[in-house]
């Protein structure tokens, strides 16, 4: 089980008041008939799965219902950062694209 | 009063309290402070069992956790326990044990036993293999014999509790390292916590002869303990064996409170505790490694350690004569202790040649003989150890030289040093490294988080497991030597030498014909059988620990697993780095399952929801059907008919009169703020932004994969106001999807989210009479089609309460859905069925609702529909919009290549040959009734049913291509083999023309009929049932409010706020994250940014609340909320145990501040949880949910009591 902090209500939570919504910063492409299948079918269904470092959309659903980032290691379960969402993950949390 | 081996003087039990107790059968008597194995020693009791494979006698070998031989049952009716350590059972008055391995029913075991030299590893799976019916029989018949111990034949009594703990720094362990380590936290003032598996606090000092500071050193942990006792910000744990550390320092420990055998009602058997440790010390200790020779599993031959514990704690000598085996100084201490009681030590065998001259010393001043460089090799006894053969070791320690010599003894203390406890730590998938220096394995590593003291470390020196205590403190806290200051004392000690690496004592014959080396004394496995595995190709410790059983007992091999790698590193020729240990996984010991589950069992296993009716269905015999987690209605049987029967008639009342269905678990959001219309339009596949205000509109919610994800109707409530309706099972899910759509694609828009599902109580009145139900109710609404028309809502007073009608149908039939605040839903029921009864209304459940829809061929989203159904293949794009203006999610998607194959699965209906035959849902159909696999799978049926209108049976199915094949017959595979022939058609069975929902019969007779309608009347969420948990000497004071009021608050305050122009009342939003302000008796909760709630609580049944807020707040959006949550106030001393059981939020005054208020789980369900201050909490949960809040507090509360305010 992990503990996470929330940014919002600003203090520590069991991980069963969150649900994983899955990688962060994916964005919805802004003019989606641009996109073929494939591009189009990377944007819904591609991720990155690394083992490592790990951007993902926490939602606080029992507490504030707030969305927020969170950088956590799949190898270790560390939480090494927490981030608003809109915001940029800190420096060395930018993963190699 | 037997006792014959209890010593006179000494030990930590009390003389002046004996007990009794009986033992397979037989009566005995120890005294408090016993444990039950230190009782049977002192009984003269050797043989405590049987083995597990080959029935040999087996006796005590351990003193603690380690014990591999002693496992008993305790008690012999529904509280029987199995797998109980006989060194861990505190002696209680009247205990009643058992041998859990004597049952040889069969003579199997002896059997195997005479035949064991036949039966090497492996047997069972080499010689049952051929013919298969040979394994089955034979599993059966060595299951039946195997195992220990028998499973209780009623249902567990006992309760079983669970706590949440949070701490700076939770001590593992209360031996010397550990209880320095929490005096020098206690010193910080931070939260402590220490946990011990014992008793009694002082590990290893309870069973020592060390002294410290001339005093025995029980007196310095007395003190210790006393010290930390007092300090107000240390907990102490004892007896709670902690079995397993998880990620971010979850550690999981469990108390035994058997001793306490009170028959008080709500105590506790066991009680799991959940800690969150900012920081971990693990000061867990060694355990001793036992020397391994030829029948080392003679009753009589225990751990040096174990017969030092017995002597010192106890009081009790195992035996009279004592041969020592070590290859380590640590043990000395035991035959000097023997010695020094009075009884007689033969002689004490090292493995080693040099000695410390401490240890030559202490021999030679008691008359100890000391054999050097010499092992036990082989021991003889037939119900018990008689003799000890020891023989003179080869230079290399491999071999034996000159003639082995026969000792005398019935004691033979064994030790072939220590291995750490790092079990734990290895949990955080950490390894272990071998030491050389120490003979052991050590962590290699830990987290930062986490330290380590004492044993745990090889440490054998107790100066130093003192100082690594406070130094793990300094390390954790980053704090210097001046910093934290603990002033240690002298301790009496000598330092030990260098101890040897033997794990086995060489035989004079090979090992496969010497007799049996055990290695694993609770699975019988010995060093032949290791040996064996090598030789078959097995490599790694973990390939040979399945395949011979190593570890795999209940003691998960503590003393044995390090003796078998060394005996596989032997044959293999690698060293015990390179074989390495087996992972470790937790639980450290055996942990029962009532522990794990506490109170979530029985009644309270799963939250339950109710609707504000839900009591009107109880009294009406509804049978229940489980939607999630709410109780809905399924049928309403009526004397004895059956559920066809019953659900013919409601459906049939709903097609030819009137009737009525609860619909409040409908999931309802409020949506609103200047962007809604936006909002709501990118969200379904069809448009909303043109909808008037006042109607409603069905709409396909879409994943942006373009797959069905929810459908419902939405209803434009105001140009900025929109409320959308969700299948019951998805609202949760819903409102997250769309916060996640709002908050990280569109969070400039305006919107503000509310979940208003357990606000509103819904009453479906269906059917050709429904509209004079509902005149009767409402006798000033003009109900006609022109006024009141198809798919549009109005908002209204019934019987003096805000209400609102939804003109929509789920059936077909002329309906309207009535919705009231939850708090009066039970009256509007009780009115409705008045209103109704002229009528002959009948109240119908949800399998009445599924028929009726699914002869319209309406689909259930997640009945029908499982997340790859698009809305082409629903048949359903006459709800998605053409045009491409609006981005809708889920549109891209749409065009897809691969959505267009004509042989995707698609929504049809199907109707059976036999129109009595009911298809099976989930039902595969085939082109022809085939059992030949595979066969080509051309879809499945997703709803089936007799329908009562129709005279026939209809279903629902996805077929491959089935929109080009309506005519088509299919094969239906039924449950047991055969197949069921229907025809592929339309996915609607009733009314084609939709005619039914216009339709206005009117019945003027029985309009006479109607009382008018009365004021509806206020119900509280739950109804508490006083008789059963009352108590005078209450814990826990618990009022429910009947009358307040609850506001929910949505909107940005922040441009009027820097403007300097809000409305005076936005000042008194709390904006600091989970706190409260008040004003005028109003007090308002933040919930999250931009989110409160106001709640008023009314003392007077009279008085009206302020419209403080309602009026006054600008730009926020105001919404009443009172009906969807009940608002319980807790008052009494032991409020604050009543919620370490109940939620994993830390409610330490540090976090939980005089005006904090969070929203958090509670009672596997979630409630803000307000802190009142003067003692009082405040919890606020969703109604639906209230009940079964209530019924877990009580039951929470047993232990201390409960008292219910009104
Ligand atoms: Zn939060």
């Amino acid at each position: 089980m992990l503990r996470i902090y929330c940014p919002y209500c600003e203090s520590v939570r069991d991980e069963d008041e969150f649900h994983c919504v899955g990688e962060a910063h994916i964005k919805r492409p802004e003019r989606p008939d641009d996109l073929n299948d494939q591009e189009w079918g990377e944007y819904l269904h591609f991720r990155t799965n690394p083992r490592g470092e790990h951007r993902e959309i926490w939602h606080h659903a029992v507490g504030c219902r707030q969305h927020f980032n969170v950088v956590r290691d799949t190898e270790t379960y560390e939480i090494r950062h927490v981030y608003r969402i809109g915001e940029e993950p800190p420096h060395e949390a930018v993963l190699d694209e | 009063m037997n006792q014959q081996r209890r010593l006179n003087t000494g030990g930590r039990i009390d003389r002046t309290k004996p007990l009794e107790f009986t033992f397979n059968g037989k009566s005995y008597s120890g005294y408090q402070g016993d444990t039950l194995a230190s009782a049977l020693i002192a009984n003269g009791v050797t043989e405590v069992g049987r083995s597990f494979k080959y029935f040999r006698r087996r006796g005590i070998v351990g003193a603690g956790v380690e014990e591999p031989n002693a496992i008993v049952q305790l008690d012999s009716n529904e509280t029987s326990t199995p797998n109980l350590r006989a060194t861990e059972i505190e002696l209680v008055d009247g205990l009643s044990a058992k041998s859990a391995t004597t049952t040889d029913r069969l003579g199997l075991r002896r059997l195997s036993s005479r035949l064991s030299s036949l039966m090497p590893v492996g047997f069972y799976y080499k010689t049952l293999i051929r013919p298969k019916i040979v394994w089955d029989l034979g599993e059966k018949l060595i299951r039946d014999t195997a195992g220990f111990g028998s499973v209780p034949n009623d249902r567990d009594p006992d309760i079983y509790d669970k706590y949440h703990h949070h701490c700076d720094v939770l001590i593992v362990g209360g031996g010397a390292a550990g209880l320095c380590a929490a005096l020098a936290a206690a010193e910080l003032g931070i939260r402590v916590m220490v946990a011990d598996e014992q008793a009694e606090f002082g590990g290893w000092l309870l069973s020592s002869s060390t002294t410290i500071e001339d005093r025995a050193s029980t007196e310095w942990v007395d003190r210790a303990v006393t010290a930390l006792r007092a300090h107000p910000n240390v907990m102490l744990l004892p007896r709670t064996t902690i079995f397993g550390l998880y990620d971010h320092n979850l550690v999981m420990g469990c108390e035994r409170l058997v001793h306490q055998q009170s028959s008080a009602p709500g105590f506790a058997r066991e009680c799991l505790h959940q800690i969150r440790a900012e920081q971990v010390v693990l000061a867990t200790g060694a355990l001793e490694r036992p020397l391994t020779f030829a029948n080392n599993d003679l009753p009589g031959i225990m751990l040096s350690s174990a017969v030092l514990t017995y002597l010192n704690r106890y009081a009790v000598t195992p035996g009279n004569d004592l041969v020592l085996a070590t290859t380590n100084d640590l043990a000395y201490e035991t035959a000097f202790a023997w010695h020094d009681v009075g009884k007689r030590v033969v002689a004490v065998c090292d493995t080693r040649a040099d000695l410390a001259a401490d240890l030559i010393n202490g021999c030679e001043a008691r008359n100890i003989p000391i054999l050097r460089e010499h092992v036990v090799t082989e021991a003889h006894g037939k119900k018990c150890l008689k003799r000890a053969v020891v023989a003179l070791l080869s230079n290399d320690k491999r071999g034996l030289v000159g003639k082995s010599q026969t000792l005398n003894c019935d004691v033979l203390a064994t030790s072939s040093g220590w291995n750490p406890v790092i079990h734990l730590n290895a949990h955080t998938r950490t390894m272990a490294r071998w030491s050389e220096e120490d003979v052991s394995f050590l962590l290699d590593a830990t987290s930062p988080s986490i330290a380590t003291a004492g044993a745990i470390n090889g440490v054998r020196r107790l100066a130093t497991c003192m100082s690594e205590g406070v130094d793990s403190i300094r390390r954790l806290r980053s704090l210097s030597d001046d910093e934290l200051v603990l002033p240690l004392p002298r301790v009496d000690e000598i330092p030990p030498s260098r101890a040897d690496e033997v794990f086995k004592a060489p035989h004079w014959r090979v090992d496969s014909r010497a007799p049996k080396q055990f290695v694993d004394f609770q699975l019988d496995v010995t060093v032949s059988d290791i040996q064996l595995a090598a030789r078959e190709g097995y490599r790694t410790i973990e390939h040979v620990k399945r395949y011979t059983a190593l570890g795999f007992g209940t003691d998960q091999g503590k003393l044995g697993n390090v003796n078998g790698i060394a005996v596989l590193g032997d044959t293999l020729g690698l060293s015990m780095s390179e074989i390495g240990t087996t992972v470790f996984r937790p639980p450290y010991t055996p942990v029962t399952f009532g522990a794990i589950a506490g109170r979530s069992v029985g009644a309270l296993f799963d939250p339950e929801r109710h609707t504000p009716m839900h009591s009107w269905h109880v009294q009406h015999g509804a049978m229940w059907e489980n939607v999630g987690q709410w109780k809905r209605p399924w049928y309403y049987p009526q004397s004895s008919e059956s559920m066809h029967e019953a659900v013919n008639r409601e459906v049939l009342a709903a097609r030819n009169g009137v009737a009525v269905l609860d619909a409040s678990t409908l999931g309802k959001i409020d949506v609103q703020g200047k962007d809604a219309a936006m909002f709501v339009d990118r969200i379904y596949s069809n448009g909303f932004a043109k909808l008037r205000v006042g109607r409603c509109r069905y709409g396909l919610m879409l994943r942006d994969t373009g797959m069905i994800f929810d459908d419902g109707v939405t209803a434009r409530l105001g140009e900025d106001h929109f409320l959308i309706h969700t299948t019951t099972g998805n609202a949760d899910a819903v409102l997250s999807w769309l916060e996640l759509w709002h908050q990280t694609e569109w969070p400039d828009l305006d919107v503000r989210l509310t979940s208003v599902t357990d606000q509103w109580a819904t009453a479906a009145v269906v059917g050709p009479k429904s509209r004079m139900v509902v005149a009767a109710l409402c006798p000033d609404l003009d109900l006609s089609n022109a006024r009141f028309p198809f798919m549009s809502v109005q908002s209204l007073e019934i019987g003096g309460i805000e209400a609102r009608i939804f003109r929509v149908s789920f059936s077909g039939e002329l309906s309207y859905e009535i919705n009231v605040p939850a708090q009066f839903g039970l009256s509007l029921w009780e009115q409705i069925m008045a209103a109704g009864e002229p009528y002959g209304i009948t109240p119908y459940g949800t399998e009445t609702m599924h028929v009726l829809r699914a002869e319209k061929g309406f689909i259930i989203a997640g009945q029908d529909t499982d997340g790859s159904m698009t809305s082409a293949d629903m048949n359903m794009n006459w709800c998605v919009r053409k045009s491409n203006d609006v981005d809708f999610v889920g549109r891209r998607s749409l065009a897809l290549e691969d959505y267009q194959r004509p042989d995707r699965l698609q929504f049809v209906g199907l109707e059976t040959t036999d129109p009595s035959q009911v298809l099976p849902e989930g039902g595969q159909l085939l082109k022809e009734p085939t059992k030949k696999t595979p066969a080509a799978m051309q879809g499945y049926v997703t709803s089936s049913y007799f329908s009562a209108t129709l005279g026939r049976s209809i279903a629902l199915a996805m077929v491959k291509g089935g929109h080009n094949r309506l005519g088509e017959t299919l094969h239906c595979s039924l449950r047991g083999g055969g197949f069921s022939q229907a025809r592929v058609v339309e996915p609607s069975f009733y009314d084609l023309n939709n005619e039914a929902q216009k339709v206005n019969v009117v019945d003027h007779d029985a309009d006479q009929a109607i009382a008018p309608i009365t004021g509806l009347q206020r119900s509280t969420g739950v109804t508490l049932k006083t008789e059963e948990v009352e108590s005078q000497t209450a814990g826990v004071s618990l009022r429910q409010w009947r009358n307040f009021r609850l506001l929910t608050l949505v909107g940005s305050t922040g441009e009027n706020r820097k403007q300097g122009n809000s409305p005076p009342l936005l000042e008194t939003l709390p904006v600091e994250p989970c706190t409260w302000s008040s004003e005028d008796g109003v007090q308002v909760c933040w919930l999250g940014p931009n989110r409160w709630m106001s709640l008023e609580l009314i003392d007077d049944e009279r008085s009206e609340s302020s419209e403080f807020f309602a009026s006054q707040l600008g730009d926020i959006s105001v919404i009443d909320t009172t009906g969807a949550y009940s608002v319980f106030s807790l008052t009494g001393p032991s409020v604050n145990e009543l919620l370490l059981k109940s939620c994993t939020y830390d409610f330490h005054e540090s976090v939980f501040r005089a005006n904090s208020c969070v929203r958090t789980t509670f009672a596997k369900t979630q409630a803000l949880v307000i802190n009142q201050q003067n003692n009082r909490i405040d919890l606020v949960v969703r109604r639906s949910y209230s009940d079964y809040v209530y019924r877990w507090i009580a039951d929470a509360s047993r232990e201390f009591g409960i008292r219910l305010v009104n």
